[in-house]
């Protein structure tokens, strides 16, 4: 039977496949013996065997270069062990959108690449139909080959014939029953674990070009300002130092350049040396009066100007006020910011640990006013993410340095020190909360002002609060309240932004409520669940709070200074409660148990790797809560590295465990949402185990000692 | 400048570069085994971990001058003709790394650990893996994969 598929048919499949844009299917290398199948972008199968799946959302310990392969492997009907995953030169044309971001690359790419590999076992199944000469509704594909009764191909022996072929009616592509799948839902190990625990040059900081040149840069200590003076000439004669040069800002949206002086030497550390002997004068605002201590009194200030006289209901019984507060943070990903850029013949080429190469072509062109065509990025794995990679400054930093130096490839690379200081800073927040309940213990009042930090009075990056947070859907005539506190801090987007904050403050709050009400803090959030609401999926969020209160045996008896504590939330289209153990001693001491998850993002498709996000989100969560504080005083970061700015080590880990419900849905991601609720569980936890109430974090600010 | 010479993975080999230059710069940026990673530079978070003489040390805070003459193993000196370490296969398989950036540091670590004649214990296992920290905070993968290793 003959593949009937018109040439507009072919059309609409390739931009169903690929976002708005044409493919054709290739023949490679055709005048040798190999001969490749490549219907998309994605997919290569070569007649010599080679199965190879594109990756091309950035690798940043998500786990999504092998969950996305996944999802074409499955489809494409071949076993785990035949393929190969590559990571390709970023190409919005050739693969749409490649920002990794929000938690988005599995809902925005599960689907699509279902029917791309679907599509190309279509024709794989109509290439052997042709060859034998049979309907392709009686041959079926698995691990690799086409079947029909005894006879049998490889895709590797039906590359060349697949080639030749136009791609199927995009109408009769037929998707997999889930509850076929053989490979989603399974744990699979990450593709490059093996070259991860021998130490090969994955990651951005490890490419090494040849005559290559490295980089250090001094930024001015207060986010912007150019440089009237530096001390050039003796930089210039330190050891190993070939050129020092001023670099001029250059802003961008998503990160531009900031001003200062490029230090070009034989080694990192003699960069680093020189970068440390530099003396600048720079031409900078008095950034003084930025100041963390200065924020919090205004904040404060604003909350008691701004506080409601209006008088209370007459249903309300009891009413209950409080401020709670979340300080900046710093990202502080593993692996340094850091990029590899060579600038020849008006075009640049990188090699960058970023999560968003098509922001970063953009601010390229932007600033340097160039094509996409002139700009090659190299797209490395990134140690760690968490949102900042997003910015893209430290590869127009690089991208300046390359310009000035052009012809030579310089390696960019920051210290520890520079990474905190010069970060896109999660919000501070300052909420006002305010709630009245009424004989039987409802909820009848509900407030919350925020004060955030931001500038020309709009907040910064996750400091507006919205209505579609628990439990202001459920609260017809609750009220929000944002208030911006003017600065110069720059702003990013930290894991589960706005989110992180939202769900501690929020969550603690309704735990406060629930006490005052003399209700379970899981029953008095399933009465609120339990009522009508404006858009949230009350259902599914009840499915998460019962899975992780089951599981961790909610209501159990504890000995006196341990207890239970519990919080959900809504994020990245992900419904998380976790329900946190915790231990304190009398003196004070705090232990974190364990944390246990309810967790409904829909089918799990690696669950190896998603089992590593939720407990990781966990940590990450636990690991701010407990230790972390970017501090500004006069305008500069004070924080400089893991002694000022701890991270959670594993004497500190809790035990950790996950219910996945997976509801019916296509699978939504998981490198967020189970950050937020990880919090406010933990401080819930404290306040039962030691009547201590934590209203602002760090949790090691506070004292903890009880009798 | 002086000239310094150190064994690395069992290969000798001569370095010019400054005395106070860190081991780790000279592994990375002189030699180019970037398997060692840098992580914050004064030996606060075991990323750039390399053995000496089968100790766990912090190549970031160890100038070159103090290990002249030594012998040096990196994470690209544990496998063995491609055969990677017992430790290494359960890495893989147990599916330890998330970002993957500390995971060298953190091998280094507790393949030295696991040198020492006797079994670790849960409370052996968290001392000596302490200094190590993974951002993405995989600590009770890692556990697991040391107690897996010290168990075969």
């Amino acid at each position: 039977m003959k593949s009937t598929t018109t040439r507009r048919d072919f059309f609409k499949l390739t931009i169903l496949a690929t976002g708005g844009f044409m493919l054709k299917a290739k023949t490679n290398a055709s005048e040798k013996s190999n001969t490749s199948f490549s219907p998309n972008p994605f997919i290569e199968i070569n007649s010599n065997g080679k199965i190879t799946l594109t990756a091309h959302i950035p690798e940043i310990g998500q786990g999504i270069k092998t969950s996305l392969p996944m999802i074409i492997a499955e489809e494409l009907e071949v076993d785990w062990q035949q393929i190969q995953v590559v990571s390709k030169v970023a190409n919005e044309k050739l693969f749409g959108n490649q920002n990794a971001g929000g938690s988005q690359s599995t809902p925005k790419n599960y689907n699509r690449l279902r029917k791309l590999g679907a599509a190309a076992k279509q024709i794989l199944i109509n290439a052997a139909a042709d060859k034998w000469n049979v309907p392709a509704t009686e041959c079926s594909a698995s691990s690799g080959k086409i079947t029909h009764n005894e006879k049998s191909l490889t895709y590797a022996e039906l590359a060349s014939d697949a080639s030749k072929l136009k791609a199927p009616n995009p109408k009769t592509i037929q998707l997999k029953d889930p509850k076929n799948f053989k490979l989603l839902g399974q744990r699979i190990p990450g593709v490059d674990n093996q070259k991860i625990v021998t130490g090969q040059p994955l990651f951005g900081i490890d490419q090494i070009q040849p005559d290559m040149k490295y980089a250090a840069f001094l930024r001015s200590p207060s986010f912007s300002g150019e440089v009237k003076n530096a001390n050039l000439d003796k930089i210039k004669k330190m050891p190993g130092v070939s050129d020092a040069y001023i670099v001029k800002s250059a802003p961008a949206p998503m990160g531009g350049v900031f001003g200062g002086v490029a230090v070009i030497a034989n080694s990192t550390w003699n960069a680093w040396k020189a970068k440390d002997a530099l003396e600048i004068e720079w031409d900078q605002p008095d950034t003084s009066i930025h100041d963390s201590e200065k924020y919090a009194k205004l904040a404060v200030d604003i909350i008691t100007t701004k506080k409601s006289k209006a008088p209370k209901k007459p249903q309300v019984k009891h009413s209950l006020e409080a401020i709670y507060h979340y300080p900046l943070l710093a990202h502080n990903t593993m692996e340094p910011q850091n990029c590899t850029a060579l600038y020849k013949n008006g075009s640049f080429e990188f090699w960058a640990p970023t999560q968003a190469p098509s922001a970063a072509i953009k601010s390229l062109g932007k600033v340097f006013k160039i094509k996409p065509a002139q700009i090659k990025i190299h797209v490395t794995r990134s140690g760690g993410g968490f949102g900042r990679r997003i910015k893209s400054d430290f590869i127009l930093e690089a991208a300046a340095i390359a310009k000035q130096s052009e012809g030579i490839p310089i390696k960019l690379t920051w210290t520890r020190e520079q990474d905190i200081q010069q970060d896109y800073y999660r919000n501070a927040g300052w909420h006002h909360l305010e709630g009245g309940l009424n004989s039987s213990g409802k909820i009848v009042e509900f407030s919350d002002h925020l004060v955030s930090l931001g500038a020309n009075n709009k907040p910064g990056t996750g400091g507006r609060l919205n209505k579609k947070v628990f439990p202001f859907p459920f609260l017809p005539q609750s009220k929000i309240t944002n208030t911006v506190i003017n600065t110069n801090i720059p702003f990013g987007w930290w894991r589960a932004p706005g989110s992180n904050g939202f769900a501690f403050a929020i969550q603690c709050f309704i735990d406060e409520l629930a006490h005052k009400a003399g209700k379970d803090p899981v029953d008095f959030r399933l009465e609120i669940l339990k009522t009508k609401s404006k858009g949230y999926s009350a259902k599914r969020m009840i499915g998460a709070l019962k899975a992780a209160t089951k599981k961790a045996d909610w209501g159990k008896t504890l000995p006196k200074g341990s207890a239970q504590g519990v919080a959900f939330y809504f994020s990245h289209r992900g419904f998380v409660a976790v329900v946190a153990e915790v231990t304190v001693s009398k003196e004070g001491q705090l232990i974190v148990d364990k944390l246990t998850a309810g967790v409904d993002v829909g089918p799990i498709v690696n669950l190896s790797g998603a089992e590593n996000q939720v407990f990781g989100s966990m940590l990450d969560g636990l690991s701010s809560a407990l230790y972390q504080k970017i501090e500004i005083v006069d305008g500069i970061v004070k924080n400089n590295n893991f002694d000022d700015y701890p991270v959670l080590r594993m004497p500190n880990t809790p035990e950790m465990e996950v219910t996945f419900i997976e509801a019916d849905i296509p699978p939504t991601g998981l490198g967020e949402p189970a950050l937020p609720p990880t919090i406010p569980a933990v401080c819930n936890a404290i306040y039962r185990a030691t009547g201590k109430r934590i209203r602002s974090l760090p949790i090691s600010d506070h004292d903890l000692s009880w009798t | 400048m002086a000239k310094y010479v150190i064994n690395v993975n069992g290969a000798s080999k001569q370095v010019e570069v400054a005395e106070d230059t860190p081991l780790l710069w000279v592994l990375r940026d002189t030699l180019g085994y970037t398997g060692t990673k840098f992580g914050c530079g004064k030996g606060l978070c075991g990323a750039c971990t390399v053995h000496l003489d089968g100790q766990a040390i912090r190549s970031c805070s160890t100038a070159i001058s103090a290990v002249n003459g030594e012998a040096i193993t990196t994470i690209e000196g544990l496998a063995t003709d491609d055969k990677l370490t017992a430790l290494q296969e359960i890495w893989c398989d147990q599916d330890v790394p998330q970002c993957g950036y500390c995971q060298g540091g953190q091998i280094m670590s507790a393949t030295a650990l696991l040198n020492s004649p006797e079994k670790p214990s849960e409370e052996d296992i968290e001392t000596a893996m302490a200094g190590n920290i993974c951002r993405c905070a995989t600590y009770s993968r890692i556990k697991e994969a040391i107690k897996t290793a010290a168990k075969s």
